[in-house]
């Protein structure tokens, strides 16, 4: 049962976040000893987590970019967590400066610390929302804001899908936000896949439910689906080092080590 | 940016430098600003390494672009010094370069580093500071729907101590905020609590339950008392220990008084404030519910002696006045005693006497009644004298319903007041059945067969060695439209007297048998074999064997599974003509059994004469055991030697009037075979019959068992 909202969320530091783990990854500080902890025993489990991590970034860079160069200037960002360099709205305005992007994150120290950052930035503001609570999320005056123009809206759920249940529902959460996207909008989707490292998968996962976001990954199939009423651009849903590589070598040998699958959808 | 010229391992250098920048972080970086970050960061290190004088800060700013580009993996700056090294320098300054670039690197990640430790513990209080602020304002609202709800609600610890009541709760006791701080939970009793609640409270603060509802009295500090709906919750933390108690009280004093008001009314006669005809009858058939053994009651039947001349003659108001009167002084006179007085209507009021002690009892209760009314009453002018006749009477419950006891006790009173004014009279059951049958009876009964007035139900008969369903005692019952349902006690002497014994008889062996021949047809051998009492005129008729004969064929119940009960009076000698008609029955494949032996003749001799196979002993014998006048280990000895020559006659042994478990218990050592009453069972439908041979494939626990025979 969700909290009613006029009971506060607790801060609970005791606890590793994902947000302070993955910025641990990408050679960030934003993060407590508790974060690291949990961050090096993944890595002592799985090395290369860092590559991956910067994988995920680079593929948000690269899709991004690509919605700029296709003339979007409205982003939805959610589960942005601690945008430890390269944010969404960073990005975009070195194509488009009129961007303007609106930053969602459940957990209030992510929220707090993009509060901090984008204090001075008319043009970018952080909601406190959770995806599985996809009609709050949609009801806030920021993203009603954002949508109401009836432009079209990038919104990303990059590396945040897979903290969704299957008993939230992640695909009919992801067709309720579609529902109420105008046409032309895009779906910037990351997602870690139960088949690049089969190995790896299960002992991952065992360690996420220890925090308070479990990871639940998925194979290709399933997150394909999650594209339903969006129309994918070339290559489709793949792993993250193929989706439209800077040049082609960068791909790399072994793109399925890095673990995760991405695409990009426009809704017609 | 640099201009400087670059030579040939400049550019060699540079596009290693390219290669390394790259990779890794690289990859999140956007190509565009790679390239310019790989050009200046080339270019400050060709400066370093090439001008004069040595310039070694521009290293360590090179160190401190890749930082600010987020190139903070120590990877980077190991191949970053070992790139450096291999590169050929005019000088020995080649050490210290690398050195200020590792340092220029290091300075500015310790920097970064910083400035996001900073950041991130800035945003964190930030988010605590929220979460308090929203806490507060959380609280605050709770605290305004505590203070501000209509509804009284008081929180305790779980050992009982109250620790914060809200303004309603204190209005409702009519107390300051400071009264109810160090009080416990348990002060709140009320004599008037409803059984269980402080069970209930119990459990809930061991955490047995979370929650429970009770309508509740308290005290209020003036000694009001104000009556509640209660509801009690348990609050536990989060590892599910018990850790408040919080109470929430709706004052429902007026809706309970109105209830109160309504019952009463509904229960009380409003002329008299006595309890009324409904609320006696209530309280009577209480005594039948769950009865003792050997629970007697008494009743005092009272009607005023020339009321309907006082009422003529004086008038309505002057007789109301008078029934008043002599309801206080009944009241008066005879609650003290423990009894109920009740109205019944008119200038008719009863006398209840639970748990009678006997028959004396009943008597010095009537006594009291006319003592109470022997004075004369005051009222206006008139000096009034009242006299009252009074019908007595006084049974054990098991004997009587309330039913026939009330009319039993009407019909006394009616004897009282043909023997003359102003006296009581104890029942008596000759005169009663009389009576009955004076009034009604005889008249009505060849009509009421057509009109099917009768009807059977059946008292289960249990063996004691097994607790199988042994037999069923077909009772016929009358349901008589003024006097209701009369028992087979009240009737059929008449019936006898007046020759309609044959058709009735003939009546109920077609309606028994046919029903025992359905349940066998439905239940194979699990249905009980069929007992049917035969009166002493049938046993005589020559016309009987014939007729059985026909039933048993248009029924189809197997001879073998009818037993008929004769009385000890059916046969007085052995040249009786009866003798033949019960051979004859024999002869049809029934068998016999004398029925409520011990009460009559009881001629041994005789019993080794006819031809039965089976000998119920008469409840007074079980009975017995239960009287404080009779010593009861010779009552024992008496059941004990009849089963013992009962035995000894090849005869099968039911004890009636069972109504303990104890007795069940103590018959079955004692080797009888079958027992009949209240303990096994009262006469019941036949349905309730089929469902218990359904019920009980394995016969029900006789005694030493498990749980407590049904009554």
């Amino acid at each position: 049962m969700r909290r009613p909202s006029w009971v506060p969320e607790g801060t609970d530091l005791d606890k590793p976040n994902a947000a302070r783990v993955y910025d641990y990854y990408l050679g960030g500080s934003h993060n407590f000893e508790v974060d690291r902890e949990m961050a090096r025993k993944a890595m002592a489990l799985w090395p290369e987590l860092p590559q991956i991590m910067r994988s995920n970034r680079a593929f948000l860079r690269r899709a991004v970019t690509l919605l700029a160069e296709r003339g979007i200037t409205r982003f939805l960002d959610i589960g942005s967590g601690i945008p430890t360099f390269g944010a969404v709205h960073e990005i975009a305005r070195a194509i488009r400066p009129e961007s303007r992007v609106v930053y969602a994150d459940r957990d209030p120290v992510a929220v707090a610390h993009s509060r901090l950052m984008l204090a001075d930035d008319p043009w970018s503001a952080i909601v406190q929302a959770d995806l599985r609570d996809v009609d709050d999320l949609l009801g806030r005056p920021e993203v009603t804001e954002l949508l109401a123009a009836g432009e079209p809206v990038g919104v990303l759920l990059v590396a945040v899908a897979h903290f969704v249940s299957d008993d939230e529902d992640p695909r009919k959460l992801i067709a309720t936000i579609r529902d109420a996207l105008p046409a032309g909008s895009a779906l910037v989707l990351s997602h870690a896949s139960s088949e690049g490292r089969p190995d790896q998968a299960e002992d991952h996962q065992k360690l996420y439910r220890m925090t308070p976001t479990p990871l639940t990954m998925r194979t290709h199939e399933q997150i394909t689906a999650m594209f339903a009423g969006f129309e994918l651009v070339e290559p489709g849903v793949v792993y993250l080092p193929q989706w439209r590589p800077d040049q082609p070598e960068a791909v790399g040998e072994h793109p399925e080590r890095m673990s995760g699958v991405a695409g990009v959808g426009f809704r017609p | 940016m640099s201009t400087a010229p670059v030579s040939g391992s400049a550019e060699r250098f540079h596009e290693d430098w390219a290669l390394l920048l790259s990779s890794d972080h690289g990859i999140a970086v956007h190509p565009g600003l790679l390239g310019r970050l790989v050009a200046r960061t080339a270019a400050l290190l060709h400066r370093a390494q090439q001008e004069e004088p040595f310039e070694p800060h521009l290293a360590a700013q090179a160190g401190a672009e890749l930082v600010d580009a987020h190139f903070t993996d120590p990877a980077v700056l190991a191949r970053a010094v070992e790139l450096l090294q291999a590169q050929p320098v005019g000088d020995d300054r080649g050490p210290a370069l690398t050195g200020a670039f590792a340092a220029g690197w290091a300075a500015a990640l310790r920097e970064r580093t910083l400035r996001e430790q900073e950041s991130i513990r800035a945003a964190a209080d930030l988010a605590r500071k929220e979460a308090e602020r929203a806490l507060r304002a959380s609280e605050a609202r709770f605290r305004a729907l505590f203070e501000s709800a209509a509804i009284g609600i008081g929180i305790g610890d779980t050992d009982g101590n109250i620790l914060a009541v809200n303004k309603a709760l204190q209005e409702l006791f009519g107390v300051g905020p400071e009264d109810m701080t160090g009080r416990r939970v348990g002060d709140l009793v009320h004599p008037e609590d409803t059984p269980g609640v402080w069970e209930a409270y119990e459990e809930l603060i061991s955490g047995k339950r979370d929650y429970f509802q009770f309508d509740k009295p308290y005290y209020r500090q003036d000694g009001e008392v104000v009556w509640t709906h209660l509801t009690v919750s348990l609050i536990r933390d989060d590892d599910g220990t018990p850790q408040y108690q919080v109470a929430m009280l709706e004052d429902i004093t007026d809706r309970y008084r109105l209830q109160e008001r309504l019952r009463h009314q509904a229960t009380h006669d409003p002329l008299t404030g006595l309890p009324n005809r409904a609320a006696f009858f209530e309280r009577l058939e209480k005594l039948f519910e769950e009865p003792e053994p050997g629970a007697r009651f008494g009743l005092c039947y009272v009607d005023l002696d020339g009321f309907k001349v006082v009422n003529d003659s004086l008038g309505h108001d002057t007789g109301d006045q008078l029934l008043s009167a002599v309801a206080a002084r009944l009241k008066a006179a005879l609650t003290p005693l423990g009894h109920l007085v009740a109205r019944l209507g008119g200038d008719e009021f009863v006398v209840l006497l639970e748990n009678c002690r006997g028959e004396q009892e009943a008597v010095a209760a009537a006594k009291t009644v006319l003592k109470a009314l022997a004075g004369p009453v005051l009222i206006g002018d008139h000096k009034l004298a009242v006299g009252a006749s009074v019908g007595v009477l006084e049974r054990r419950v098991s004997t009587t319903t309330p039913g026939a006891a009330v009319r039993a006790a009407d019909l006394t009173l009616y004897r009282a007041k043909e023997a003359g004014r102003g006296r009581w009279t104890l029942f008596d059951p000759k005169e009663n059945a009389r009576a009955v049958s004076r009034y009604a009876v005889s008249v009505r009964m060849p009509a009421a067969l057509d009109r099917g007035e009768f009807f059977i139900d059946y008292q289960p008969l249990y063996a004691l060695a097994d607790g199988r369903l042994a037999a069923v005692e077909a009772l016929v019952r009358w349901r008589h439209p003024q006097l209701g349902v009369l028992g087979p006690d009240e009737f059929v002497t008449t019936a006898e007297e007046t020759g309609l014994i044959m058709p009735l008889g003939r009546w109920v062996l077609e309606q028994a048998c046919g029903q025992a021949a359905d349940w066998i047809k439905r239940f194979g051998d699990a249905a009980p074999q069929l007992n049917v009492n035969l009166a002493v005129r049938q046993a005589r008729s020559a016309a009987l064997v014939a007729d059985l004969g026909r039933i048993l064929d248009t029924t189809g119940l197997d001879p073998a599974r009818l037993q008929l009960e004769i009385t000890e009076s059916t046969v007085v000698g052995p040249e009786d003509e009866a003798l033949r008609t019960l051979h004859g029955l024999v002869d049809l494949g029934v068998s016999l059994a004398v029925d409520d032996f011990g009460t009559g003749w009881s001629n041994l001799a005789y019993l080794r004469d006819l031809p039965v196979s089976g000998l119920k002993i008469a409840g007074s014998f079980v009975g017995d055991l239960h009287d404080p006048g009779k010593d009861e280990s010779t009552g024992w000895r008496i059941i004990s030697g009849l089963v013992s020559m009962a035995h000894a006659l090849g005869l099968t042994v039911t004890a009636e009037g069972v109504e303990t478990r104890k007795d069940a218990d103590r018959l079955r050592t004692i080797g009888c075979d079958w027992a009949q009453g209240w303990h096994f069972g009262r006469p019941v439908r036949p349905s309730e019959i089929a469902r218990r041979i359904a019920e009980e494939p394995e016969g029900r626990p006789v005694g030493g068992g498990t749980g407590q025979g049904a009554r």
